[in-house]
This record gives structure tokens, sequence and C-alpha cells, in this order.
């Protein structure tokens, strides 16, 4: 009890994030062994994974870095192809878990690799202009993506833009990448428990590097660019280390989704990605980590929920969303919700059953440590 | 307050979980009442129907780009059903879910039909979802029809079938048509080379070219970004001199290609697939340009016979639209299924995986005559085996050339 309260506000709040998503993980867990979580849902824990780690990437730097960034898919879809690449040559034969890790890996470094290439360009912009260089930036790797062919046999890798005969495969060859039909008959190597884990990988990198001494030089620059240079930091150097960070784990956010289905097309990876990846982030708050994680789960959830009224399905998700955005973000709204929050902790009988709460809840946090 | 905050945000999301695994209960209790069936609500996966009701899933895109052809199978296979169930016997249900035209919520919709109970897949509607819902599929045994994603992954399964021909089959009937008819020995590509349908036919179409020794002298592509403006791709075709321009994409593209044609002067003979069935329903076209456009295609909606007939009648009141191939695949896509469930005597009560099995054995030794086609047979591979029919526009109609 005492060891929380004299803990760090930073940190307490750190360690409440990481135990809503063991907490998260429990109760999908337990739910799905007692047979009650049905098949769509179990179906989305691995997507909604790899959302979350997406918001969270790019929270970095939308959030904390201040640079509104358009181009998140095509990090992921990158990572995604490099990872799956891997997977389909070498890392099926593998244990899963081995090729799995070494599929994200080699996905996450392909990502940062050019998440430095597209940096040092684009960071020298700012603003709208580095949002529409982003923009341009995903469309372009989509559009590679569409016409590269790649295939394998015994002479090694064969490469062409054309089409799949012009690779000149030996009769033993494999296509692995088809154009635009991309890589198909996947196996299938993600699991649920593989997403939750890059997940608090995620989590424990960025908030800690959000809480570091680079953490707090990249949120200076954020707040005033020009005092951030005057007192000597390298603007350049944080922006990109941001970027970079942003694009590994959105690469890695990529392998676990590929590997998830068993077909991957990079049509998946266009604009209409990076900005739902963006709407979680804004809509959870720009710079507010667990809440971007809160709204990619409860946004990518909504749509599958509301098969129900079938036609006016995408009707009522953008309602859903115009509400929400104005629960959140007006500012009569914020005040309202403070107002009654407070009128809410003076009620006597309402405080006591808090302050059982906030025993409890300790007592559990400790438990769980 | 922070805290509480966080605490009571933590409680929405486990309560979410909780209320998505309630959801099928409640869903498939409403679902049948609207048929007017007394299936109970049965949450549980590949639950048998009672009272020798069949449910069949559909996917497909009903919503975004390519909602076209979604609705389109979605209503004939709607219109087969209902005919079906008129006639007493066995009885089906029809699910039809939204895919987007996207991978992911194609497995979504998949996961939704399968808590919903569905014992046969008819789906789905478009290639690339289809290409990771099949393997779904099959690792669950689910039987597999679908009525239009063309591309041969598509069946690599033994639990997979076609209504539709295969991306390659139909490159190769195109050349063969234009080779074997004398129609040009010159011939210009234009192709969207971002679309699986697209570039397999064409990739297929080139190859055979070769061997029956037609030329291709303009090959241009184009991607589903940039496809309002046609001019540089259509001068190629006419400086290359090609007699004849293949287009293996849909109609939206083929009108704006034929107009670039009209108004540079380029006199050619235009041949296309399936995807140009569609060209005469376009508002507001001029349809005069289309005037002697060939295609290959399975189905017209004017076509004479009884059955087309009385189909395109029925989806006209319906729906108030002229049917177009995918709803004629859908159709005979459902019929299939019936033809084939009554060749292996299956039972609704079966489970998904039994009926898969019963099903596939039955689907090669089955015969249907369709409207996308006369005595459809099956090979045990999925690919269907029925006659390509070359149309042709001539006073604003397909006339069968």
């Amino acid at each position: 009890m005492n060891a929380l309260k004299n803990m760090k506000k930073t940190t307490r709040s750190n360690l409440i994030t990481y135990a809503i998503v063991v907490l998260f993980y429990i109760v999908a867990q337990g739910l799905a062994s007692g047979g009650i979580l049905n098949n769509s849902m179990k179906g989305m824990l691995v997507p909604i994974c790899t959302y979350v780690v997406l918001a969270i990437s790019l929270n970095l730097t939308v959030g904390i870095l201040g640079e509104l960034s358009l181009g998140h898919a095509g990090f992921m879809s990158v990572g995604a192809f490099s990872g799956a690449v891997f997977w389909v040559v070498s890392g099926s034969n593998m244990p899963s878990v081995l090729g799995l890790a070494l599929s994200m890996l080699i996905g996450g470094v392909v990502a940062g690799v050019f998440g430095f290439l597209i940096g040092i360009p684009v960071l020298r912009l700012r603003g709208d202009y580095l949002a529409i260089v982003t923009l341009a930036f995903g469309e372009i790797i989509k559009n590679v993506l569409n016409t590269v062919y790649l295939g394998i046999d015994s002479a090694g890798f064969h490469f062409s833009i054309k089409d799949s005969a012009s690779m000149g495969l030996a009769p033993d060859g494999d296509v692995i990448i088809n154009g635009a039909i991309g890589i198909s008959g996947m196996k299938k190597a993600s699991t649920f428990l593989a997403g939750i884990i890059l997940i608090l990988i995620t989590l424990f990198v960025i908030l800690n590097l959000i809480n570091s001494r680079a953490g707090r030089a990249i949120m200076s620059i954020r707040d005033n660019r020009i005092a951030a240079e005057a007192t000597g930091i390298n603007v350049t150097k944080y922006k990109l280390m941001a970027f970079i960070v942003s694009a590994v784990f959105a690469g890695m956010a990529g392998v676990l989704y590929a590997l998830n289905f068993s077909a991957l097309a990079a049509k998946k990876f266009d604009y209409n990605t990076s900005i739902l990846v963006l709407v979680f982030v804004v809509l959870g708050g720009i710079g507010n980590i667990r809440g971007s994680m809160i709204a990619a789960t409860v946004l990518y959830v909504l749509p599958e929920l509301l098969r129900g009224v079938a036609d006016y399905r995408m009707l009522v998700y953008a309602i859903v969303l115009i509400v929400m955005m104005i629960f959140n973000q007006s500012p009569q709204i914020v005040a309202w919700r403070e107002q009654m929050a407070e009128r809410i902790a003076e009620n006597p009988k309402l405080r006591q059953w808090m302050a059982r709460r906030k025993k409890d809840g300790a007592q559990s946090e400790k438990g769980e440590a | 307050m922070k805290k509480f905050l966080s605490a009571a945000l933590a409680a929405a999301m486990a309560f979410s979980l909780v209320a998505c695994g309630s959801t099928p209960s409640s869903s498939a209790g409403s679902a049948p009442a609207s048929e007017g069936t007394s299936a109970p609500a049965s949450a549980s996966e590949g639950a048998s129907a009672t009272g020798g009701v069949f449910k069949i899933g559909g996917i497909g895109p009903t919503t975004g780009g390519a909602a076209t052809y979604g609705n389109a199978v979605k209503n004939g296979a709607q219109i087969a059903v209902d005919e079906i169930n008129a006639k007493g016997g066995i009885q089906f249900e029809l699910n039809f879910q939204d895919d987007e035209n996207d991978v992911e919520k194609a497995v979504n919709a998949y996961n939704t039909l399968k808590d919903w109970g569905m014992q046969v897949l008819l789906g789905t509607v478009t290639t690339q979802p289809c290409l990771s819902v099949a393997p779904e599929a099959a690792a669950d045994n689910m039987f597999l029809l679908t009525p239009s994603a063309s591309n041969v992954d598509v069946i690599a399964e033994d639990n997979a079938f076609q209504v539709c021909f295969t991306d390659p089959n139909q490159g190769i009937a195109s050349a063969d048509y234009i080779a074997d008819n004398g129609l040009a020995t010159k011939i210009a590509i234009i192709y969207d080379s971002s679309d699986a349908y697209s570039k397999g036919i064409r990739d297929k179409f080139v190859e055979e070219a070769g061997t029956k020794g037609l030329e291709v002298v303009a090959d241009e592509a184009f991607t589903a970004d940039s496809k309002t403006d046609f001019s540089v791709q259509v001068q190629k075709a006419k400086d290359a001199g090609a007699e004849l321009v293949f287009l293996p994409i849909y109609y939206n593209e083929a009108n704006l290609i034929i107009q670039e044609m009209d108004k540079q002067g380029y006199d050619a003979l235009i041949f296309g697939c399936d995807g140009l069935d569609g060209l005469l329903t376009i508002e507001g076209a001029d349809l005069s340009l289309f005037e002697g456009v060939m295609l290959l295609t399975p189905f017209v909606a004017d076509a004479d016979d009884e059955a087309t007939q009385a189909f395109v009648t029925k989806y006209q009141e319906q729906y108030g639209e002229i049917p177009n191939q995918f709803a004629a695949d859908a159709y005979d896509g459902v019929y299939a299924i019936l033809a084939a469930i009554e060749q292996s005597g299956a039972t609704a009560d079966m489970d998904a995986s039994t009926l898969c099995d019963a099903l596939k054995g039955a689907m090669t030794q089955i015969t249907v005559d369709g409207l996308t086609g006369e005595g459809m047979k099956w090979a045990a591979t999925g690919e269907v085996n029925k006659a390509p029919r070359a149309m042709k526009i001539q006073n604003g109609a397909y006339t069968a050339m």
C-alpha cells in the first residue's frame, strides 16, 4: 500500500496500463476457455492486439513528437511483407514461437530501416507538409508492393516487377509474392498470447522512452522547437529517434497482422488503414497511450458488434465516432463531465464505495506484482 | 479520479467482451423468426439446425467500392433461396454478411457466420477476401462454393468449388476465340495491374496469345488509384497499330477507355471478359459507343430462354434493377448446393464438417442447368466445366455470336 503511494505518479500510471493489458488477457482467456467467447470475438483478438500496437506506436509520432503522420500503414506493410516472406521461406520450418519471433524481429528491423530512410527527408518538413509527404510515402509503398513478384527455387531468389512468368523460375520453384494477389497460402502463426506480449513490449519501450531524458527532449521539440534548439537539443536526432521507434513497432504489428491470415495483399495497406489508426489515436487522446489502446479496442470491435443492424452498420459506426469525439473533446462536455464527476465524488455513499474500491484495487495490484 | 476512470474503462472493456459473448444467442434467435421457421437459438459452433433448414452463409461486399457485386450476389442468392423454400422439401436459410471487400473483415464475417451456425458457405464474392477465407473454411472443413471469386488459389483445397470460370481459363478462352475466329492479329491490352482478377486474365492471355500466333503490340497497365484518365494507354495502343483492344477489366473503366478511343478517333475492335458485363447498365453513357463490343460472359440478362427471363423479371420486381452476371452466378450457386444436397442425401441436422464431406463427393456427380451455362459439371479440383459464350453488343443489346 505504502509502496504504491510513494511511487512516482507516472510509474503508477504506467503500472495501471500494464495491468489493464494483463487483465484484458486474463479475462479474454478465461472467457475463451469457459466457452463463453464466440468465434467472432476469438477471431478478433489478434487484430485487436495489432491495432493496439499500431495506435501506441503512432501515438509516439503524433502525440509525443507532435508530427502528423499519415503513412503508418506504409511501415506496417513493409514490416508485414518482409516478416511474411521470411516466415514463408524459412520460418515455418522452425518451431512456430521462434519463427514468429524472428519474423517479427525482421519485420521490425526492416520497417525501422525504412523509417530511417524516409525520416531523413521527411522530418525536415513540419505540420501539413509532413503529413502530405508521409501520405505519399504510404501510397508509394503500397503501389510498389502491388507490382513486386518474388519467387524462390533451388538457384535462390528471383525478382521481377513485370509478371510472375518473367522471373524465370525453375519448375520446382515457388512464387512467394504474386503481384497484386500478394502472398497466399501462408501457415498461420499469430496467437493472442503473442499479441499481448507484443503490446507489453511496445508499452515497455515507448512508455520508458517517453519518461526518459530522450522522451523529454522529444516533447520539448513538440512544445517549442525553437526553444528546444536553443537549449542545445539535437532536433533531427530526437525526431528521427521517435520516428524510427514508431516505425519499428508498426512493422512488428504488421507481421503479427500478416501471420494471422493465410493471405496478405498490399491493397490492405492504403491510406484508409493509416487514417483508421490515426482515428484511434485522436479519439483515445493525442499523447494519451492508455486512451489510444482503449479506443483501438472499442472502435475495432464496434463494427463487428453492429452486424446486427445490417445495412445501417456503417452509418451507426460513423455516428458513434462523432458522438465519442464530442464527448471526449468538446469543451462544454468536458466541463460538464468534470462537474458530474465532482458531484459524484461529493456523494458520501459513493465516497465510501470508492474508498473501499481503492483499498481492494491496491491489494489486488500488489498480488499481481 | 484518473484511476477510477481507468478502472471504469477496463470494466467497460470487460463488459463489452461479455456482451459480445452473448450476442449469438440473441441474433440467432431473432434471425430465423423473420423466415418463419422454428429453429431455436443455437449458439454453439456447427450447431444442428432443426426443422430441416440448411443454413447457408454468404460473404461479400455490400458496402464500399465493390458493393455492386456483393449486393448482386446477395439478391441473386436470395431469389434462389425463396424459390426453393416455396417449393417445399429442402429448406434453406440465407445469412449474408458484409466484408467491405477487405481480407480482415471477410474473416470476421466468416467467424460471425460460424457463430450463427452456418453449414454451407456461398462466398466470398471477391477474390482477395476469398484467398484468406478459403483456408479458414478448409481448416474447419466447411463446404465453400464461391459464385464469383475467380482466382485458382481460391479452390486450392478440396472443400472449395467455383461457379464462375477461373481467371486463367478466361484468358485462354479469350485468346483462343480471337485467334480461331481470325478477329485480329495485332492486339493491345489495357488492364488493371493492382487487381488480381484483371492481372490473372492478362497473364494467361499473353501466354496463350504467343502460342496462337497473336501479336501483343501494346501491353498497358493502370492501377486502382489512377483509373480516371486513359489517354496515355489508348494513345499507345493506337500508335502501335493494334486492331483489337483486349480489356480484361470491369465495365466502369472500360466505359472510360471506350470513350477515350472515340475521342481520339481510334477505331479498333474491343474484346473483354465477364467484367464488361454491365456496360449497358451504366446510366447516362452513350450506348452507341458500345456497338460491336465483344465479351465472353456466361450470362446475359436479355437472353431468350425461359429461366433467364423468369429470373430477370423477378429480380427487377424485387430490387428494381437488371441483374448482372454476379447475381446469376449466385443463383446458380444456390441451385448447385441444392443439387449436391439432393445427390448426397444429406440432412439438415448434419454438422458442417459431415455435410462438407457429403457435398464434396456429390459435387463431382451433379449436373446443373443454370443461368450461366447448360450442363455445368464440377471437377474434384473445384473448377466448373461450362462453355463460355461470346456475346456482341448490337443495337444496344447483347446478341450471341
